[in-house]
């Protein structure tokens, strides 16, 4: 049964795939790929069978091994957030927490209640209460701080980015080559290059210890965008705009009526790499903020590890979930979107 | 028509064009020309951030030249290229002709096998952090069935070379002590690395589906092995894939400096083993403040890029195969 496979795959698979390659039809004859089964099996000898079960069978077991190698490390590090500081410290580890091993299984959340105290201070030889301080990982001020430069920034390169990737791929002028070459090139700049003389840049604006280094220049295109963007610009009919022009439409009324909404998958992609990149950048903000009030969720996890001396692993991986979480649940959600744009600019998630 | 009206017509063709790509081209002369042209002044000048720059000629290059500290973070920059791109890539591929097969729950294994590599880095190396943890970290535990083996193998080069113990296989034999050890935290950086290979996996993964079947066909025809299919059919027609991908992990590693700096917390690593280029341009710039000095760095840096992916190219000119070119 296993080399039926071969013709009827679920939709789930087949699906993404056939966008990835652009044509349906080579794809429909199914893949040969370098090891490709056999497309009948039933129909060959029985040693031939018996050997697609093995290679199938094996093939299955590489892949699961694989799969579970890959996925290990994040269900150890949310199983960690449910174990005691004395069950981590266990040897060999186990993967289930005792409070899941357990009937009826309980959930230890601890870890996490004790990540959202509030650290409190030594308390001093005249028996006086400690104080209050912030707590160590403020895990909603930071998510805060995050999700404003994200909103602050998304809409910008949203915006500039579409708008210069339309000239470079519709309006005709001279130099326009020469110009999206230069545009080209800068991205072979790589970012340690340009982080001196930037930080000096934003000193001498007063933007040190302030969000703004960390948005405003979204609001200028990059050239990674500019170019995933102009493919796809350069991909919709002409004639489209052609007959909207006749019709007396402006070329901004082109652009923001009919490429726009056209774009909308290729703007997906632009926006989900731009969300994973500022939830994910440790650098710009290590850079450039300079008080804890404007940490975002990755540099107050880096302070925390910083500092780790004391806190218990099970609040680190505690931390470390509430920051890891949300990517991989919108990953999940858009996961068809990543992969196109991986696939097709090979941008590294 | 005259030829007045063309060129007034280009004028204006011109100032539309210009209209158009403004976000992108006042970006690039605020934000990246001008920065540029600064740091290549700067990195001629002695620049403590808090005094005026004072222009030095070639000094900071020719300080850069006799710093043995420089030297060992390039070094130790290239160790980590010339260890984690190619096992990165020979890796990507055989997991892409993996998930390439034809069969139910690929999508799910294709799940597994990406998600990595969406994960925040910070949250990737302290989880790291956990598994690599030398007393009860999962790795140790993983490796402990190996401990005999090393050990073994360590008293027989012990016994042939006259006594003479790897100390690197010593630490393997006692449980690897990974980020503090001067011997395996290189390792433990370039095994992280191999968990982020999920990316790549997708890109080869497209780029196999590229391949006419026809070919495959054709190979199986002329009796020709799973293995010799691989060789002859699969490689030649991944070959631009790879080398794009070896450009960008090129120009990756150079960058490498979040994972490594989470993990030894803004340090050098265990006797400078995992101190890295970007972390030294990083630690003049930010915590010397010699900002010429950082500038210096980062200019040799894009030298150094340039010139690797240069010769990427010139090597691939000689042995990638472009279909149809």
């Amino acid at each position: 049964m296993a080399g039926e496979g071969g013709q009827s795959e679920p939709r789930a698979t087949s699906a993404p795939r056939r966008r990835l390659a652009g044509d349906g039809t080579r794809r429909a004859r199914g893949n040969g790929s370098a090891g490709g089964l056999p497309r009948s099996p039933r129909c060959l000898p029985p040693r031939a069978r018996l050997r697609t079960v093995v290679r199938v069978t094996l093939t299955y077991a590489l892949l699961i091994g694989v799969s579970a190698v890959y996925v290990l490390p994040l269900v150890g590090m949310v199983s960690a957030t449910f174990k005691t500081p004395q069950e981590l410290k266990r040897v060999p580890p186990t993967l289930l927490p005792d409070g899941l091993r357990q009937w009826p299984p309980q959930l230890d959340l601890r870890a996490y209640g004790r990540l959202f105290q509030s650290v409190t201070g030594p308390v001093d030889g005249r028996g006086r209460e400690p104080m209050p301080g912030p707590p160590a990982f403020d895990y909603p001020l930071y998510a805060r701080n995050t999700l404003l430069i994200l909103v602050l920034s998304l809409a910008g390169v949203l915006v500039s980015n579409a708008i210069a990737a339309y000239g470079f791929a519709r309006v005709p002028f001279r130099g326009r080559n020469a110009l999206f070459a230069v545009c080209l090139a800068t991205m072979m700049i790589p970012f340690p290059v340009i982080m001196v003389p930037s930080y000096i840049l934003f000193k001498h604006l007063g933007w040190i210890g302030t969000l703004a280094p960390l948005w405003v220049p979204a609001w200028f295109g990059s050239a990674f965008n500019i170019f995933l963007l102009r493919q796809f610009f350069l991909g919709i009919p002409k004639e489209l705009e052609e007959s909207a022009m006749l019709d007396g439409c402006s070329r901004w009324g082109c652009f923001w009526r009919i490429m726009l909404p056209l774009s909308r998958p290729a703007l997906a992609v632009v926006a989900l790499f731009h969300c994973l990149a500022v939830w994910n950048d440790l650098v710009g903000p290590l850079i450039y903020l300079t008080h804890q009030d404007q940490f975002t969720l990755a540099l107050g996890l880096q302070f925390l590890q910083s500092k780790a001396g004391d806190t218990p692993w099970n609040q680190l991986m505690a931390a470390a979930t509430l920051v890891v979480l949300p990517v991989l649940v919108l990953f999940l959600l858009a996961q068809r979107t990543f992969v196109r744009g991986i696939a097709t600019t090979g941008i590294k998630g | 028509m005259r030829p007045a009206g063309g060129a007034g017509r280009g004028r204006r063709e011109l100032r539309t064009g210009l209209l158009w790509t403004a976000p992108w081209w006042l970006g690039f002369l605020f934000f990246l020309a001008v920065p540029m042209g600064m740091s290549l002044y700067i990195s001629f000048c002695d620049y403590p951030l808090l005094q005026p720059p004072v222009f030095i000629g070639t000094a900071n290059y020719a300080a850069l030249a006799g710093d043995p500290v420089f030297g060992k973070v390039l070094v130790n920059t290239l160790v980590f290229a010339a260890l984690a791109i190619p096992l990165g890539t020979v890796l990507a591929i055989l997991l892409a002709v993996l998930l390439n097969q034809n069969l139910p729950g690929q999508g799910l294994f294709r799940t597994c096998l990406f998600v990595p590599t969406v994960v925040p880095l910070v949250g990737a190396a302290l989880v790291w952090l956990w598994l690599l943890n030398p007393e009860y970290g999962l790795i140790n535990a993983a490796l402990r069935p190996l401990a005999p083996l090393a050990s073994g193998a360590n008293e027989l080069i012990a016994a042939l070379g006259g006594g003479r113990r790897l100390s690197w296989l010593s630490e393997l034999a006692a449980g690897p002590q990974w980020l503090s050890s001067p011997h395996w935290a290189m390792a433990a950086l370039v095994l992280i690395s191999l968990w982020g290979v999920g990316s790549a996996v997708v890109i080869y993964l497209a780029g196999l589906q590229e391949i006419p079947v026809d070919l495959y066909e054709a190979a199986m025809l002329d009796g020709a092995s799973a293995a010799r299919r691989f060789w002859h059919v699969t490689l030649p027609g991944l070959s631009p894939v790879i080398l794009f991908n070896v450009i960008t992990g090129l120009i990756g590693t150079w960058q490498i400096f979040a994972l490594p700096y989470v993990l030894m917390r803004g340090e050098q690593g265990p006797g400078r083993s995992t101190y890295f280029y970007t972390m030294y341009l990083f630690d003049n710039a930010f915590r010397y403040l010699k900002m010429g000095y950082a500038s210096a760095m980062a200019w040799i840096q894009l030298l150094i890029m340039l010139l690797l992916t240069g010769l990427v190219f010139w090597v691939g000119r000689r042995t990638v195969h472009y279909r149809g070119g």
